[in-house]
């Protein structure tokens, strides 16, 4: 809790690492079904991630509040009812005021109770933090996954239904008064529909977060240089355990794999 | 008559293990499909254990909707219900195993209370009251469901195994060739649509 630690955390500090830093879809990598299934458009990814911010956010103060009530043995089977009873208000709400939106997410509305990144906060954050920091981490988390969402729906609909936030491209021409010729082109072209399906939803993100991992492996190779034990910044072979490690996998050597198959099916049992 | 039903249960075992993969084109219990597919042994258990708890969660969920739920005209708890029910019926679940098949157990142990959390289940047991099944068509679907999900994580965990030896571009090592696989895969099981 907020004791005057060397960096105590600040609202605003709290809010970037939701968004940016540990930001729950491309880092955390957490929260999948939802990120998949529903980002066929950008504005149904952007209704989910607002939907989730919302229940995140009151379910993080309100844990939050009761974090020294709750005893310590059952804190899980009320974390959920607390988010449970979240989502099915904020389910009603939709369904009452924006029904088409409703209709379009289906069944990922009362599954939001399920969604890891959730009970997660609650978990790692709000029943350790007081209800202000915990409303703002709520926010940033939330917001870092609706601008994840968005981003994925966005190229979905770009490349899978030549779209963009439900306008067609024709449309869009049309309104910039483009020439006869650029609309003829415009309607003659075929959007990749396999986009819009479920396979695309796969490649996008994994495109996305390989985007992602190249920025950071450039980083690496510019901050680790100086302190890489091993020297050829090689980390998928690097047998060193460092901080600025972030594959997975033990390397694709088998001698390595064998040695460490013991290990890992242990720690997979966690 | 019987024949009818029989043909009506059939069809729904299919759809929802094949052609409607609850993964692979659902999207349903992906953190566990991600994350418990390094190993085939592994995976396999993981398969077997969600296919356990998702034909029970359907059984108890389909009685508690129809019989309590919907008598009292509450069916707007039913999320709240089913998370209590399924949380409560894991917990049930993993300390029946334990006093009476200790093998079992064994195998599946670890893997138990991670289910809870596994939106595939509370996701069928939504889908069977949205549905209008009843409780056989939903314990069909449920088994079925959990199978297709058992199938899919297999499959993804033997290719993983293979994976491993492969000399992958730097920034698709870990999660993105994974992803990459998945998406394989379900164009793959996209040819089942024709199937009915």
């Amino acid at each position: 809790m907020g004791k005057s630690s060397k960096n105590k955390p600040t609202c605003s500090s709290v809010f970037l690492n939701g968004l940016i830093k540990e930001n729950p879809t491309f880092v955390l990598m957490l929260g999948m079904c939802p990120t998949l299934a529903v980002t066929s458009s950008a504005i149904n990814g952007m209704g989910m991630g607002l939907t989730t911010t919302v229940v995140l956010t009151m379910s993080n103060i309100i844990i939050s509040l009761l974090r020294k009530v709750i005893p310590d043995k059952v804190r899980i089977p009320a974390f959920i009812v607390i988010i449970a009873s979240f989502v099915t208000i904020v389910g009603q709400f939709l369904e009452a005021f924006v029904p088409s939106l409703n209709a379009s997410l289906g069944i990922f509305i009362p599954l939001i109770v399920v969604n890891c990144i959730i009970l997660g906060r609650a978990e790692a954050f709000a029943s350790k933090n007081g209800p202000l920091l915990s409303a703002f981490d709520g926010i940033g988390m939330g917001l870092g996954f609706t601008v994840a969402l968005t981003c994925i729906g966005l190229v979905r609909e770009i490349i899978g239904a030549h779209k963009v936030f439900g306008i067609s491209f024709y449309h869009l021409a049309e309104l910039i008064h483009a020439p006869e010729g650029v609309l003829n082109w415009i309607d003659r072209q075929y959007p990749i529909a396999i986009f819009v399906m479920a396979p695309g939803a796969f490649f996008v993100l994994a495109f996305m977060v390989a985007f992602i991992n190249s920025i950071k492996l450039k980083e690496n190779k510019k901050n680790v240089a100086a302190d890489c034990k091993v020297g050829d910044h090689d980390c998928a072979n690097c047998k060193e355990k460092c901080e600025h490690r972030f594959y997975d996998e033990n390397g694709k050597d088998g001698s390595v794999y064998d040695k460490h198959m013991s290990k890992e099916s242990e720690e997979e049992g966690e | 008559m019987i024949s009818e039903s029989i043909k009506e249960l059939l069809i729904i075992a299919a759809s929802s293990a094949l052609i409607s993969n609850v993964v692979l084109s659902q999207f349903y219990g992906l953190c566990p499909f991600l994350g418990v597919s390094k190993q085939l042994k592994t995976a396999n258990g993981m398969g077997l254990a969600v296919i356990f708890v998702i034909t029970l969660a359907s059984l108890v969920s389909g009685l508690i909707y129809n019989f309590v739920l919907d008598k009292l005209g509450i069916g707007y708890l039913k999320t709240i219900v089913f998370i209590l029910v399924i949380a409560a019926l894991v917990q049930f679940v993993e300390m029946f195993l334990k006093k009476y098949s200790p093998g079992l157990y064994e195998s599946l142990g670890v893997f138990l209370p991670l289910i809870t959390t596994n939106c595939a289940v509370l996701g069928t047991a939504l889908t069977n009251v949205q549905e209008k099944y009843t409780i056989l068509q939903g314990v069909v679907n449920g088994f079925a469901t959990a199978g297709g999900f058992w199938i899919s994580i297999c499959i993804l965990a033997g290719i993983r195994e293979k994976i491993k030896y492969n000399d992958i571009p730097k920034p698709f090592r870990g999660m993105p060739i994974v992803l990459i696989t998945a998406g394989l895969m379900a164009i793959a099981f996209c040819g089942f649509s024709g199937l009915l």
